[in-house]
C-alpha cells in the first residue's frame, strides 16, 4: 500500500483523487473511530465510483444505509410500531435507522440540507455511541457517516456534525481513469504513536489555525489506522503525512506563518504546491516548537518533522481554500462560517399543535392518539361484535388524527450593500449598524440577517444568514470599499442568496442600499449603459420570483435611476441620502410586516 | 467551568450551569463527566420519579413499594440528556399507550423531566432548541414542579434538576429570559498554547488504546473531587456571610447593573459554595471575587453596540469596589 502521496509528477487532480480513495480505504478500514467523511460532490459517475471503491473497501458484513431526506425523529431512533402495536394490542418497539446501522456505514445525501434536528442526533448517537429507543433503552449505534455534500456556493452540511468525522474530500473537477486495485487489507489493530508525532500534529493544527482539538485527535486516529492498514503495530512519519494531508489540510483557516525557511528539510514527495504564494499575512505568531523530549528513534529531530508535516499539509490545501486563504479572507464554511442555526424544514414536524385533522399515516405525520381513541372508542361495542376473538381497542383507519402544528414563519433579511465609490465606507459602517441592530432584536423572533456588498467587479456575501451577533461583528469586522458599481451581479447574488434562504422554508426580505447608479456590467466590463440595462433585467427577475424588497436610495440628489429600478423590482422606495443606522432598521421593520403575509 | 460545575455540584439551588464555548472545545465530556462524580443518592427503589424516601413522596401516585416497608436503594445521579429534536411529549410525559391499547386506561407516562428529578439535565446547544420547549423547561426549572394538563390527562410531579446548557455563541443567540434562569455562565476555550494541547490529544490517546487503564491511573484525583464535593455539602449549611460581603456583593450587582434580584442570590450561594470547597467557615472577599463573573455576567443589561466583554466590565467594577 502506498501511502496515498502519489509519485513525483503526477497532477493535482490525480493526486486529490488518491487522497480521496486513500480516505475511503481508512475509513472502511476502521469506520468506528474515524466516524466518517463529507464528500462533497455533484451527483455523477466520480462520486458513484469513490462509493464504489468505499464499498469494495469496506467488503461484506457491515450494514450500510442511506439516510431517507426529511426523516423524521422516530425513524431515526426507532417509535412505535403502529400497525403491529394495533393489531397486537401492545407496544411493540420498531428498531430506528440508527441503531439497524450499528456497526456499519450511514450514508446521508444531500447533506446540505440536513435539518438541525437530524443533525443533533446524528451527533449525539456518534458521541455516544448508543441511541434510546421509544422505551428509554440505550441501543448500541456505533457507525460512521458518509455525508454526500451537493450544496452550491454558501451551501454546508451542518459545522457541528462535519467537524466530527475525519474526512473531508471535494471530487468535483476530478476525472479519475479507471478503477483502482485494493490490496487485501490487515486486520484492524491497536497502534502506539510516540510523542513527536503527537506533538506534531498539535504543532501543525496550530500553524493552520484549526481551533478546535477534534482536528488533531482525529489526525492522530487517521494515522493510527493508516498504520494499522499497513499492518503495523506503530505510527511512522508517512502515517502522520497521510493524516496531515487528509485531516488538517481541509481545516486550515490560515496559512502558517513563515518563519525559518525549511529549505534543508527532507522533501516530502510531491511536487511543489501549485501556486505557494508566501506573501499572505497571517497574524504574525511565532510557532513554538515541539518540546524536545521525543524519544531518538527517529532519524528526524522533532523541529524537522513539524516542518514536514507542516509542508505536506500546505501541498494538500484544497484549491478553492488555497486561493481564499491567500487573499486573506476567511474561506466559507471553514471552522467557522457556514449556515447559521435555525434553519428549518418547511413542512412544520414540530412547533404548537393547532388541532387535529383525520388523514392517513404518512410519513412525517403525527398520530394524536388521544384524539384517534376518541373517535375510536364510540365503534369499539360494534367492532367487537364483529371480530369478537380480538382483544383491547379495535382501532380502524379511518379513526386516525393527525395532529397539525403550525410554525411562525421566519424572516431572513438580506442587506445588499453599495460599497463603490466615495461614500462607501460611511455607507457600510451604517448597513453593519442597522445588521446588529436587527439582530440585537432578533431574538425574540429568530429572525436572521444576511450582507451582500458589492464594488469593483463583484459582488461578494460577506455574511451568510445568521442569528448571531457576535459573528456578525466578527465577519463586518473590517469591510473595503471603493471602485465602479456592479449592481446587476449584486441583484444575481441576492437573488441567489434569497432562493436559498427560501429553499429552507424562510421569508427572505432583500434591501438594497445604493444610489442605483450602475456602471459595471455583470462581466466586469465597465460602461453606465449597459451596466444600467443589466440592472434593469435583473431587477424585474426579482419581482417576477416574487421577492419582497426595499430599494434604500443613498442618491444625495433626486435622479431617476433609484426610483425606476425600485419599481422594476416592486420594491418599496426609501430615499435616504443620508444613511443612518436606526433609519435602515426602521425601514426593513416596517417592510417585515406586510412581508410576512403576501410571501409564500 | 470546573470551577462552576463543582459549585453546582454543591449547592443544587445555584439554578444551573450554561457553558459556552466553540466547538471541540470539550464542554460536553466536562459535563458528563460531572454526573460520574457525585455521591450516589437514595431512592424508593423501582420509583421512576427517583422519589426520596426519607421525604414526602414526589410521584403523582405514590411509589407502591411505599404502600408497605419501603425499600431503598442507591442509584447514581441521574443525568439526562435532552435531544435537540425532543418533542413536548417526550419531554414532559405523555400517556402511557400501553395501557391505552392494552385496556383503554389513561395513565401517565413519566418524560424526560421525571427522569431528571434530582439529576442533571443536559441541553447541547441550548440555543437550537424550539421555543416552544424552552419556555415549558423554564416553567418547570422554576417550580421545580411539572405539571402536565393535556389529553385529558391531570398529572403533577416534582421535577427538580440542575439545568446544564451548552451552546456555541456563533449558533445563535440565546434568549435573556432563559439566560437569566442560568444561575451560573461560563466561557471555554480550547487550551491555546501548544504543550496544554499536546497533552489533551495525548490523554485522549491513552484512554483510546487502554480506557481501564486510564481510569485506574485517575481514580485517585476523581475521588479527592468526589470527597471535597461530599466534605463541602456537609459544611455548607454552617458557612457564614458576613454582612460586609452580603453588602459588598449589593453594591457589585449595582454597579454593573445586573438585572434582578438574581443576580445577588446566585452571588451570595455560589460564593458560600465556594467557601465550602475550600473548608472555610465564612465568606472572603476573594471567594466572592471568584464567583462575581461567572454569576453575574449573562445578567448584565446589554448596550448593543458596546462591545467590551461583560466579564471586563464586572472586573472594572470589582477593582473599583475592592479597592474602596
Amino acid at each position: 500500500m502506498t501511502d496515498g502521496l502519489g509519485a513525483a509528477g503526477v497532477s493535482a487532480e490525480d493526486e486529490r483523487w488518491a487522497d480521496a480513495l486513500m480516505a475511503a480505504e481508512l475509513l472502511a478500514h476502521a469506520p468506528d473511530t474515524l466516524k466518517g467523511v463529507v464528500v462533497r460532490a455533484g451527483a455523477g459517475p466520480v462520486r458513484d465510483g469513490w462509493l464504489a471503491h468505499f464499498s469494495r473497501a469496506l467488503g461484506d458484513g457491515r450494514p450500510v444505509r442511506r439516510l431517507p431526506s426529511g426523516v423524521g425523529d422516530e425513524r431515526l431512533t426507532g417509535s412505535l410500531d403502529l400497525s403491529a402495536t394495533l393489531s397486537l394490542g401492545r407496544p411493540v418497539a420498531e428498531r430506528g435507522l440508527l441503531a439497524e446501522v450499528d456497526g456499519g456505514v450511514l450514508i446521508v445525501p444531500m447533506a446540505e440540507r440536513l435539518s438541525d434536528q437530524v443533525s443533533a442526533r446524528l451527533v449525539s448517537a456518534l458521541d455516544r455511541g448508543e441511541v434510546e429507543d421509544v422505551f428509554g433503552r440505550a441501543q448500541p449505534a456505533r457507525f460512521s457517516l458518509i455525508l454526500l455534500d451537493e450544496g452550491t456556493a454558501d451551501e454546508r452540511p451542518p459545522l457541528p456534525l462535519m467537524e466530527r468525522l475525519a474526512f473531508q474530500v471535494e471530487l468535483d473537477g476530478l476525472r479519475p481513469e479507471s478503477e483502482v486495485e485494493l490490496e487485501t487489507p490487515h486486520p484492524e489493530q491497536p497502534v502506539k504513536t510516540h510523542d513527536g508525532h503527537i506533538e506534531a500534529l498539535c504543532a501543525t493544527a496550530e500553524a493552520f489555525g484549526i481551533a478546535s482539538i477534534r482536528a488533531p485527535m482525529l489526525g492522530l486516529k487517521v494515522a493510527q489506522a493508516s498504520a494499522s492498514l499497513d499492518g503495523r503495530s506503530e505510527t511512522n512519519d508517512d502515517d502522520l503525512l497521510v493524516a496531515a494531508r487528509l485531516v488538517l489540510a481541509p481545516r486550515a483557516t490560515r496559512m502558517p506563518p513563515m518563519e525559518a525557511p525549511p529549505e534543508q528539510e527532507a522533501a516530502p514527495p510531491e511536487p511543489p504546491p501549485p501556486e505557494q504564494q508566501p506573501g499572505d499575512q497571517p497574524e504574525p505568531q511565532a510557532e513554538s516548537p515541539p518540546p524536545d523530549d521525543g524519544d531518538g528513534k527517529q532519524e528526524l529531530s522533532p523541529q524537522e518533522l513539524a516542518d514536514l508535516v507542516v509542508e505536506a499539509t500546505r501541498a494538500a490545501l484544497p484549491p478553492g481554500l488555497m486561493q481564499a486563504l491567500v487573499s486573506g479572507r476567511p474561506p466559507r464554511g471553514s471552522a467557522m462560517g457556514g449556515r447559521g442555526a435555525g434553519a428549518m424544514k418547511k413542512t412544520p414536524r414540530n412547533g404548537r399543535r393547532a388541532g387535529v385533522r383525520a388523514g392517513a399515516l404518512r410519513h412525517g405525520a403525527r398520530l394524536d392518539l388521544v384524539e384517534t381513541l376518541k373517535v375510536a372508542a364510540p365503534w369499539q361495542a360494534l367492532r367487537r361484535r364483529e371480530a369478537p376473538e380480538r382483544t383491547g381497542v379495535l382501532v380502524r383507519r379511518d379513526d386516525f388524527r393527525i395532529r397539525r402544528l403550525v410554525k411562525r414563519s421566519e424572516s431572513t433579511t438580506i442587506f445588499v450593500v453599495d460599497a463603490s465609490g466615495s461614500a462607501a465606507i460611511a455607507r457600510l459602517g451604517e448597513a453593519k449598524g442597522a445588521v446588529e441592530l436587527l439582530l440585537a432584536e432578533a431574538y425574540v423572533r429568530r429572525d436572521e440577517v444576511a450582507l451582500i456588498a458589492f464594488r469593483a467587479d463583484r459582488a461578494e456575501v460577506l455574511l451568510p444568514p445568521t442569528r448571531s451577533l457576535p459573528r456578525a461583528r466578527r465577519q463586518l469586522g473590517d469591510l473595503a470599499g471603493g471602485g465602479g458599481t456592479p449592481l446587476a451581479s449584486a441583484i444575481e447574488a441576492a437573488e441567489q442568496l434569497a432562493a436559498a434562504v427560501r429553499s429552507k422554508g424562510r421569508t427572505p426580505l432583500i434591501v438594497f442600499l445604493t444610489d442605483g447608479r450602475a456602471n459595471v456590467a455583470r462581466d466586469g466590463a465597465p460602461g453606465g449603459v449597459k451596466a444600467l440595462e443589466e440592472a434593469m433585467v435583473m431587477a424585474r427577475r426579482l419581482r417576477e420570483a416574487g421577492l419582497v424588497t426595499v430599494f434604500i436610495d443613498t442618491a444625495s440628489r433626486a435622479r431617476s435611476e433609484g426610483p425606476s429600478l425600485a419599481l422594476a423590482m416592486g420594491a418599496r422606495y426609501v430615499a435616504l441620502p443620508r444613511v443612518q443606522a436606526e433609519a435602515v432598521r426602521d425601514a426593513v421593520k416596517a417592510a417585515r410586516e406586510p412581508g410576512r403575509g403576501s410571501n409564500r | 467551568m470546573k470551577r462552576a460545575l463543582l459549585i453546582a455540584a454543591v449547592d443544587g439551588r445555584i439554578g444551573g450551569v450554561m457553558v459556552f464555548g466553540d466547538r471541540g472545545t470539550g464542554k460536553s465530556t466536562a459535563v458528563r463527566a460531572l454526573a460520574a462524580l457525585l455521591p450516589p443518592i437514595k431512592v424508593v427503589s423501582g420509583c421512576r420519579y427517583q422519589c426520596d424516601p426519607d421525604k414526602e413522596a414526589a410521584c403523582p401516585v405514590p411509589c407502591a413499594a411505599r404502600q408497605g416497608r419501603t425499600e431503598a436503594a442507591m442509584v447514581p445521579v441521574p443525568f439526562v440528556d435532552l435531544p435537540l429534536g425532543a418533542t413536548e411529549d417526550r419531554v414532559v410525559g405523555a400517556l402511557d399507550l400501553e395501557r391505552a391499547l392494552a385496556s383503554g386506561e389513561k395513565r401517565f407516562e413519566p418524560g424526560l423531566l421525571a427522569k431528571a428529578n434530582r439529576g442533571f439535565l443536559y441541553i447541547d446547544e441550548v440555543n437550537l432548541l424550539e421555543d416552544h420547549i424552552v419556555d415549558l423547561l423554564l416553567d418547570v426549572a422554576a417550580s421545580g414542579e411539572n405539571l402536565v394538563e393535556r389529553e385529558g390527562l391531570s398529572v403533577r410531579h416534582a421535577a427538580r434538576f440542575l439545568l446544564i446548557g451548552s451552546g456555541n455563541p456563533e449558533e445563535g443567540e440565546l434568549r435573556p429570559q432563559l439566560l437569566d434562569r442560568f444561575g451560573l455562565s461560563v466561557e471555554v476555550k480550547t487550551p491555546t498554547e501548544l504543550a496544554g494541547r499536546i497533552e489533551v490529544v495525548k490523554r485522549c490517546d491513552a484512554y483510546d488504546r487502554d480506557p481501564v487503564g486510564f481510569a485506574a491511573q485517575w481514580q485517585a484525583a476523581d475521588d479527592e473531587i468526589f470527597k471535597s464535593i461530599g466534605k463541602a455539602r456537609a459544611r455548607l449549611p454552617k458557612v457564614e456571610v458576613p454582612e460586609g460581603i452580603l453588602e459588598l456583593g449589593t453594591r457589585l450587582c449595582m454597579a454593573t447593573g445586573a438585572d434582578g434580584l438574581r443576580g445577588e442570590l446566585t452571588l451570595m450561594r455560589a460564593a458560600r459554595a465556594v467557601a465550602a470547597l475550600e473548608g472555610k467557615k465564612s465568606v472572603h472577599r476573594q471567594h466572592l471575587a471568584e464567583v462575581a463573573p461567572m454569576s453575574l455576567r449573562h445578567r448584565l443589561r446589554r448596550n448593543v453596540l458596546d462591545e467590551t466583554g461583560s466579564t471586563v466590565r464586572i472586573q472594572r467594577a470589582m477593582d473599583e469596589l475592592f479597592a474602596a
